[in-house]
């Protein structure tokens, strides 16, 4: 491995031993909790509709909605300050506290005061900052990084909380239970509230009708930071503005659910400062509430820092709607895993933080995590927002990519791997983007290439220059490819003029080179239903380009794909696709990268072949001319397949056959694509696989028969298992 | 009462009985001997705005920072209950409403039934217009939590425990619990 392989396989390791169960824990109890939650919304789809036009809506009109906000505050008797970076956000802080003489600011949880590492300038000038909610106090004390974006102390046990505090305070009486533990920190925190000169807060969300800020939270905490001092700053992102309070509603039945699986949290605060509530002056204790004359001052800081310039790019934009709510953080299987130290930049953490970073602190941020997104598209159905956040993902690496110097290898690129790409990719990535000219070549050479592949000195060499871990099997490639196949076959043996449909089955890379008997099912379960069936020759998909952000290339794919398509769609064929991945890009990606109608045509006539087996068999076809069998199987669908709602069609049409179908309910296999293979990963990669394992090997999932529809699951299912699994197609084919 | 209204009723008392939140529905009439037997301790509050029930005088309203500290329970008014999430509305004032509410033990918000609306967007359009008038309110679901310190615990920063008084109808009648 190349050293800096090492050092981020070595830091994952870490943060595996260390963090990872904690992490794991919490995530997991999120993202079950979200699932549960938003089950019970007869309207989600709804919500997440209204919340997206919201959004997109307030940020086309952001400069006018913050002249409108500052107009408002300024006429509730507060003022607004836009500060264009963290430096002069903190410096115009740095003013108001040293204007109020404070020696103590309390502040509520707030990532944008992260983001511009307030804490740090106040305390250079003497300020004493106190985080008041519990998670960011633990990690105040411990001098650590938040590693979530809703609960910042995800990853440390309850045992270790104990260590630091009864290490940090010494008390009477050892802290042990969590409710000790709390109840210290209420009391410890109350007495810093009570005589805090200043309350700093974030702000979820704010409307610009009536200058009221949102916070959402549940301790109680940020109720106290912004209502007790007779000072209050609120720090927030210009992209937290919303017009109206009545755009409020969606956001907050949605945010809770997405973040933690609540319903609501406890408290939605909706405040309009400066607040007519009393100031809380504990030096004065005996002046009755209705008996004070306050006069509260409130300070708007809205950071710029590099927003509105996200505003103008056509694919960062999509990240100014994230209203943090983390689900995609919990429902990435390699974030449950890692946690927000390694999936996560100099602030923001999971997947929509490569658009967060890239944005407000560059690419060098952006660059340290980009990678973990596999782009299996899990958070994509998660995100309130609709963001598509792997796409956002892909868009940062391609800019990596090109931004990057290291020629090293060039020499090695233009033989090997004749791709769209300017400028000096890694040559990991352009090995694994360029896999379709390797399976072709690998092909052509089988059996040797298999042989030549599988020896000691060529995975050494392929490991140290390329990163392919030595610890993987390498697929093997087939010398008889599923179309030479076929064409020795003499084709389709249903006819088209007696067929009852006619498709063109997809020949993925993978299916034509590799996993030639999967095709070769598919060819005869489709026979049996009596639909013809045409292979032309299609190249890639671009999937594999795409997955190493190389946009270019894969948009050049899509192109000759549809080109090599477009005759068979005018002739009313059906294109059917066994590489759920495949199909992803034909029914998700290509909508960025070809223009509409192409899209439209292509993605509207593709099918899973699973689920166009279902309607054959909805629309009369025969069940008796599949093979049916009453055998218990495991089942894991593919995460792309999930995505795009096409998982239960291979579950219908096996309980249909007979079979006793258990599904595995994992985010992701670990594997990805490629990125199991990637040596720096292999041990995230099989981490993120136990959890699947553990599914698999329960004592009612053990003697089952493992399914899996995908290429790489069925890889990865072949290195956890005893037992190797088989494609859904290969167990219904009637052969 | 309207069916509709009633439907809300029910429903808010489900949603609160799924949070674990107590919750006493309460004729005005009983309303001061229904109190009594769920405050604890030193009781603190503001005036409470219904018009079918007088201000039970051993509530402290005069409230200050001390008593603030020293109380274990406050009895403040709700202006809405929102029956699909078991949430009420607390309007900050002036005289501190909104900080009575929250450094006790046991808060007891007081609503009538009347003033439960069903969803939020029925509860946050009837916020648009409170908060554009320069008003602030907490739209406030069980007691003060966190699970920061590795398990599930009430009272985080405010109220461990929250119990919830529902004013019916005078012809309703009915102390049901
Ligand atoms: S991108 Fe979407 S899912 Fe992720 S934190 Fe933002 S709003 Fe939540």
């Amino acid at each position: 491995m190349s050293n800096a392989r090492e050092e981020k396989a070595a830091k994952i390791r870490h943060l595996l031993e260390t963090e990872g169960p904690a992490v794991e824990e919490n995530t997991l109890g999120f993202n079950s909790g979200r699932y549960e939650s938003v089950s019970k919304l007869s309207d989600y789809e709804e919500l997440k509709t209204q919340a997206r036009s919201i959004k997109e809506d307030a940020i086309e009109r952001l400069p006018e909605l913050i002249d409108a906000l500052t107009e408002t505050v300024e006429a509730n008797g507060g003022t607004v300050y836009i500060a264009d970076d963290a430096a002069d956000a903190n410096q115009y802080i740095r003013s108001i506290a040293s204007e109020n003489q404070a020696a103590r600011l309390v502040k509520s949880k707030s990532m944008t005061s992260e983001e511009i590492d307030v804490n740090e300038a106040l305390e250079e000038d003497g300020v004493d900052v106190v985080e008041t909610d519990l998670g960011e106090w633990v990690l105040q004390l411990a001098d650590e990084a938040p590693s979530h974006i809703v609960a910042p102390a995800l990853h440390k046990s309850r045992s270790e909380i104990a260590e630091l505090f009864n290490t940090t305070f010494d008390p009477d009486e050892p802290l042990e239970t969590a409710e000790e533990l709390t109840m210290f920190a209420r009391k410890e925190l109350g007495a810093l509230i009570e005589d805090a000169d200043i309350g700093m807060t974030g702000a979820n969300f704010i409307t610009a009708d009536s200058g009221s800020i949102m916070l959402v939270t549940s301790e109680g905490n940020a109720r106290k930071s912004a209502v007790v001092p007779d000072t209050h700053i609120a720090v927030a992102g210009v992209e937290k503005i919303v017009p109206t309070v009545e755009d409020l509603s969606p956001f907050i039945e949605l945010i809770g659910r997405s973040g933690t699986g609540q319903d609501i949290t406890s408290y939605i605060s909706l405040l309009t400062p400066p607040v007519d509530s009393p100031v809380v002056e504990f030096a004065d204790s005996n002046t009755a509430f209705a008996d004070r004359e306050d006069d509260r001052s409130f300070h708007l800081v809205l950071i710029d820092n590099g927003r509105l310039a996200m505003r103008e790019d056509d694919e960062l934009r999509e990240t100014l709607y994230c209203i943090r709510c983390s689900a995609c953080a919990n429902s990435c299987a390699n974030f449950q895993s890692v946690g927000g130290h390694a999936f996560g930049g100099e602030t923001y953490s999971g997947g929509i933080a490569t658009g967060w970073e890239a944005g407000v602190h560059g690419y060098d941020s952006a660059a340290e995590f980009n990678d973990l997104c596999t782009g299996c598209s899990r958070c994509v159905n998660q995100c309130p927002v609709n963001i598509d956040i792997p796409w956002i993902n892909t868009v940062v690496r391609d800019r990596l990519n090109h931004g990057q110097d290291d020629s090293r290898f060039d020499w090695m690129y233009d033989t090997l791997v004749p791709d769209e790409e300017s400028g000096s990719i890694d040559l990991q990535k352009r090995l694994f983007g360029n896999y379709e000219t390797l399976a072709k070549a690998g092909s052509a050479t089988a059996p040797l290439s298999n042989w030549i592949a599988s020896q000691g000195p060529v995975r050494t060499v392929l490991e140290r220059v390329a990163g392919i871990d030595s610890r993987r099997d390498l697929p093997k490639f087939k010398r008889n490819t599923l179309r030479d196949w076929f064409d020795s076959r003499g084709g389709c043996q249903i006819a088209p003029s007696s067929a009852d449909r006619e498709v063109v089955l997809y020949p993925d890379v993978y299916t034509n080179y590799v996993a030639v008997s999967r095709g070769k099912s598919a060819v005869r379960v489709l026979e049996a239903l009596n639909v013809h069936v045409t292979i032309p020759a299609v190249p890639e998909s671009g999937r594999a380009p795409l997955s190493q952000g190389m946009v270019s290339t894969a948009s050049d794919r899509a192109s000759s794909v549809f080109a090599a398509l477009a005759e068979p769609l005018d002739a009313g064929r059906d294109v059917v696709v066994i590489e759920p991945s495949d199909l992803a890009m034909f029914k998700r990606e290509y909508e960025k990268l070809l223009p509409a109608a192409s899209y439209d045509r292509l993605s509207e006539n593709s099918y899973d072949v699973l689920e166009y087996v279902y309607g054959c068999l909805e629309n009369g076809g025969d069940p008796d001319s599949l093979r049916s069998r009453e055998i218990k199987v495991a089942y894991h669908s593919h995460c792309q397949q999930r995505t795009l709602g096409l998982a239960v069609y291979t579950t219908a049409v096996l309980e249909q056959l007979g079979y006793d179908v258990l599904e595995s309910d994992v985010e992701c296999c670990g594997m990805a694509g490629s990125f199991g293979y990637k040596s720096e990963y292999y041990e995230l990669s099989m981490d993120v696989g136990d959890r699947l394992k553990d599914q698999f090997t329960t004592d009612d999932a053990q003697s089952r028969t493992v399914v899996a529809s995908g290429t790489s699951c069925g890889e990865q299912l072949d290195s956890l298992l005893r037992r190797s699994p088989t494609h859904p197609l290969e167990l219904i084919d009637p052969i | 009462m309207s069916i509709n209204q009633d439907n809300n009723v029910t429903d808010f008392q489900q949603s609160l009985a799924a949070l674990d939140v107590d919750v006493t529905y309460t004729a005005p009439a009983a309303f001061a001997e229904t109190l009594a037997s769920i405050v604890q301790g030193e009781t603190i509050g503001v005036p409470l705005p219904f018009d079918s029930i007088s201000q039970p005088e051993w509530i402290d309203t005069e409230v200050t920072p001390a008593k603030l500290n020293a109380a274990q329970t406050s009895v403040t008014p709700a202006s809405l209950g929102i029956a699909d999430y078991g949430s009420v509305v607390l309007d900050s004032t002036t005289d501190g409403a909104e900080q009575i509410s929250l450094f006790v033990d046991l808060h007891i918000p007081v609503l009538s039934a009347e003033d439960i609306v069903r969803s939020m967007s029925d509860a946050v359009g009837h916020l648009g217009p409170k908060l554009r008038a320069g008003g602030s309110s907490i739209i406030a679901t069980g007691p003060s939590a966190t699970a920061d310190m590795g398990a599930l615990v009430k009272g985080a920063h405010g109220p461990k425990d929250v119990h919830v008084i529902v004013l019916t109808d005078e012809t309703d009648g009915g102390n049901n619990e």
